[in-house]
């Protein structure tokens, strides 16, 4: 753990922010972490984390509940300031939070208008248009949607801004199987969708949820970073790990020792 | 993003916009023959600006924080500051906005009863442009104890006290220091000065003479004391000395309001002041009746300077939040 007065005075940089939404030269590293630590009082939510994430990818963040996901996540947005080392992100970066807040007061048409109003870059049409899909009624009160169309207008917010980094904080928890699936699918278009060198991280608990899409893994367990790395070269590199999911677990295990 | 401002407020400004336009009509349709409509009108001006500030400025940041919404506006390209800068600005102009309307339909409807009484001061706070500035004061106030707290209802709550402490201690403290004041002398006329009693009553009674006011219209007389050459005001033991039998033998009983004091009490009591006024004279201090716009702009003056300093406070802890 890093103890008090351990790197103070860091800073949280936001680079290659173009003005237009476009990356003029393409970034190797979406996020680059030194000693990352977040403290909230006496607990270590994260703690001596280094971490680099290529760009392009599509990464999955996966680690129990607690695990530290929603803090590193919020680090990389700018809605935390680290308590130790740095975190610099070269991309802009659109965010769905956990639980997809939205204004509940508001209408779906009003939110597309929230985005364009405070965003440099926003792509209306595409933002329509995943609404439409998601069979969203741009006249109705956000407050009165299910869970599920709740999160397809958070990520279709989210998208429009049209990113270089795409960053989903367990956006499908909380939401019913079919609901879950539909999700998914969604997250898997925008994903094909996007720009080229566009960067996706994508936190679960559930392994299942990332396996169809993701190329990169992390594994977050106890405040820290255990495993991180492409999927193909983690595979080839475990002996007795089949899937991603035995992967996760075995390491899990090991952690729990 | 001034859009998006608006698209926030704008509900809660048409609402008490609206609510302010009908007791306007409502007073002008009852008239100004009810002396207690005078009255609850300009009890409304004078809480008014607080209301805002507990009902608008507190959950402008606290409820954001507390619906988890804050992680949906925070993460735009807009950053917080400005976000909350312009969220700030609007709701405070629409404060000054609703509470200046408040208070000039108030000061419309009163101005023939207020040219009456001959006492601006005594609804200086009810009345023309201060209100505004307040609303300003007020609506700042909420947003930082919004941050400072993070939550609405004790925010709500501790802006109400903060904001009535403030403005009590302005009024009684600030105010009449605000314009150096007119100090007048004057004889003390044994015809119009009445005995009087005042100190910790009833534990410690003090005889003291009462001065009555001085006539000068429409003027706040802050102080009338009685004082000597050398500066010393009249004490309690000084009076008893030189008149032992004052405030004995007969007047009203207490509690029994105004009654005609017996005659001889009437004289003893006249000759006491004649004896008084031989070394001591009354005292004035009071702001004179062309100090009321001054005092109108500075009041507002200080509540904007103070509410632009309490923003910029709301914008630095603001970026301390996370």
């Amino acid at each position: 753990m890093p103890g008090a007065g351990c790197q103070s005075g860091v800073s949280l940089r936001h680079g290659a922010d173009t003005g237009a939404g476009v990356e003029l030269w393409p970034v190797d590293n979406a996020i680059e972490a030194n000693a990352l630590g977040k403290r909230y009082g006496r607990r270590w939510a994260l703690a001596d984390c280094a971490l680099t994430v290529p760009a392009g990818q599509v990464v999955g963040l996966v680690g129990p509940n607690g695990a530290g996901k929603t803090t590193l996540l919020e680090l990389v947005v700018g809605l935390l300031r680290p308590t130790t080392g740095t975190i610099t992100v070269r991309q802009r970066a659109g965010f769905v939070a956990q639980g997809a807040p939205i204004y509940g007061d508001l209408s779906v048409a009003d939110h597309l208008r929230m985005g364009r109003a405070l965003n440099k870059h926003w792509d209306g049409g595409l933002a329509h248009r995943r609404l439409e899909e998601a069979g969203l009624d741009p006249r109705q009160r956000a407050g009165r949607l299910s869970g599920g169309q709740r999160a397809q207008l958070a990520l279709a917010l989210a998208v429009a801004k049209r990113p270089g980094l795409l960053v989903l904080d367990e956006p499908a928890a909380n939401l019913d199987p079919l609901a879950r699936r539909e999700f998914l699918d969604s997250v898997a278009q925008a994903v094909t969708t996007s720009a080229e060198g566009t960067t996706v991280v994508f936190s679960s608990h559930l392994v299942a949820d990332l396996e169809r899409t993701c190329g990169y893994l992390i594994l977050l367990a106890g405040a820290q970073v255990r495993l991180a790395g492409p999927v193909d070269a983690l595979l080839a590199g475990s002996a007795h790990s089949q899937s991603l999911d035995d992967l996760v677990v075995s390491h899990l295990r090991e952690v729990a020792q | 993003m001034i859009w998006f401002a608006w698209r926030r407020a704008r509900a809660q400004i048409t609402i008490v916009a609206a609510a302010v336009l009908a007791v306007a009509a409502v007073a002008f349709a009852v008239g100004r023959a009810d002396s207690t409509l005078r009255l609850w009108l300009s009890v409304l001006v004078v809480v008014l600006p607080g209301l805002l500030g507990a009902f608008w400025g507190a959950p402008l940041v606290a409820g954001e924080l507390e619906s988890g919404s804050y992680r949906l506006a925070w993460t735009q390209d807009v950053s917080r500051i400005r976000w909350l800068m312009l969220r700030l600005a609007l709701s405070g102009l629409a404060a000054m906005a609703v509470a200046g309307l408040a208070s000039w339909l108030v000061t419309w409807w009163a101005g023939p009863l207020d040219r009456a009484d001959l006492n601006q001061f005594g609804s200086f706070d009810a009345r023309n442009i201060v209100a505004a500035g307040y609303a300003a004061f007020a609506l700042a106030l909420g947003v930082l104890l919004g941050i400072l707290l993070r939550r609405t209802v004790p925010a709500m709550a501790a802006t109400l006290v903060v904001f009535t402490a403030s403005r009590l201690a302005f009024r009684q403290l600030a105010r009449p220091r605000l314009l150096p004041p007119v100090i007048r002398a004057l004889a003390l006329d044994p015809s119009t000065t009445g005995y009087g009693s005042s100190g910790f009553l009833p534990l410690m009674p003090a005889p003291s003479l009462q001065p009555a006011a001085p006539n000068l219209p429409n003027s706040w007389i802050t102080s009338i004391a009685i004082v000597n050459g050398k500066g010393d005001t009249l004490t309690s033991s000084e009076l008893a000395g030189t008149c032992p039998d004052i405030g004995h033998g007969g007047g009203a009983a207490s509690g029994s309001g105004h009654v005609r004091a017996p005659q001889s009490v009437v004289s003893a009591t006249h000759d006491c002041v004649a004896r008084i006024a031989a070394t001591y004279h009354e005292v004035v201090t009071y702001q004179p009746a062309d100090r009321y716009w001054p005092l109108q702009w500075c009041e507002l003056g200080i509540s904007l300077a103070v509410a632009l300093l309490l923003a910029a406070a709301c914008a630095w802890r603001l970026r301390k939040i996370g």
